[in-house]
């Protein structure tokens, strides 16, 4: 799914929140993940203009899950370990995204390389372990 | 331009928020309750977010930015009605909505309200001294 503008981020949530419910995710593990993503994908739009989500569904040793991979080609993000500190932030905003992020899923992987992009994966299971 | 309603009720003003608020929709609604609490001079902002499946800290900041902003103006801000998921996802994710008090529907927020401003809404209970959900 391609992110060019604000106006995604709605229509990207529900998405989500479709891939959550055909699993038969709880209720408070949709919301987590929703809001999740929501923080990665104001990233990708804040620092990136934009990039590219997969959504899937996912299974392992009998569980099943969405994992969804957010990719973009913006500046990416030199010192990772910085970013991902609860309040750090360029944007002069909370920095709470990316470590929130990574609370509210079960999964959590980011690369980035500077100059060529960031790409950022999160899997949240069924029953939120 | 979309906007979102905002009614007057004596002295408070009162927002119900039907769906999933998208950047603009939310940004537009922050300008015109500021804008409103300083012309009418509203004592109290009611938000009730009870049909809000989503709060992130775009969101969060908005709410933020509302009761701080009215506050200025000598005006408290209520959220009401935050549902349950929202609320377990926003601890975790870290958000604290600072200055904003929240209540469980309308009416204990309208209670919350009259309590914090000083007046009082029903003489007649003032023994009862009803319980708010002041999550503050
Ligand atoms: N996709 C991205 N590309 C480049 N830099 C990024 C990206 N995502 C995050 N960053 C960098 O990591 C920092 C931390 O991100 P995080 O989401 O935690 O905070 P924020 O976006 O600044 O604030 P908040 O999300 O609380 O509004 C950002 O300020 C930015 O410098
Ligand atoms: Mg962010």
């Amino acid at each position: 799914m391609q992110i060019v503008r604000e106006q995604d981020v709605v229509p990207f949530r529900n998405r989500v929140k479709e891939f959550a419910t055909k699993i038969g995710m709880s209720l408070v593990n949709q919301t987590k993940l929703i809001t999740a993503a929501s923080e990665l994908v104001r990233n990708m739009l804040k620092y990136a203009n934009g990039g590219k989500i997969l959504l899937e569904i996912i299974s392992k040793n009998a569980q099943t899950g969405v994992r969804l991979t957010f990719i973009d080609e913006g500046p990416g993000i030199t010192d990772i370990k910085q970013a991902m500190q609860d309040g750090f932030s360029t944007g002069k905003s909370l920095g709470l995204g990316l470590p929130g992020a990574k609370r509210l899923v079960n999964e959590f992987d980011l690369k980035s390389k500077p100059g060529e992009g960031t790409t950022v994966t999160v899997t949240h299971w069924k029953n939120g372990r | 331009m979309d906007r979102i309603p905002i009614l007057k009720m004596g002295q408070f003003l009162l927002v119900t928020i039907q769906v999933d608020l998208y950047d603009r929709l939310a940004l537009n609604l922050e300008n015109d309750l500021i804008n409103m609490v300083s012309k009418t001079g509203a004592r109290g902002v009611l938000i009730d977010i009870s049909a809000v499946s989503i709060v992130d800290s775009f969101m969060g900041r908005i709410l933020g930015n509302i009761a701080s902003m009215s506050r200025i103006m000598d005006a408290e801000t209520v959220v009401v009605g935050m549902q349950p998921a929202v609320a377990i996802t926003l601890v975790e994710l870290g958000l604290t909505l600072q200055g904003v008090y929240t209540a469980l529907d309308v009416e204990k927020g309208m209670e919350l309200l009259h309590d914090k401003i000083g007046t009082i809404e029903h003489p007649e209970d003032e023994e009862e001294e009803a319980p708010h959900d002041d999550i503050d």
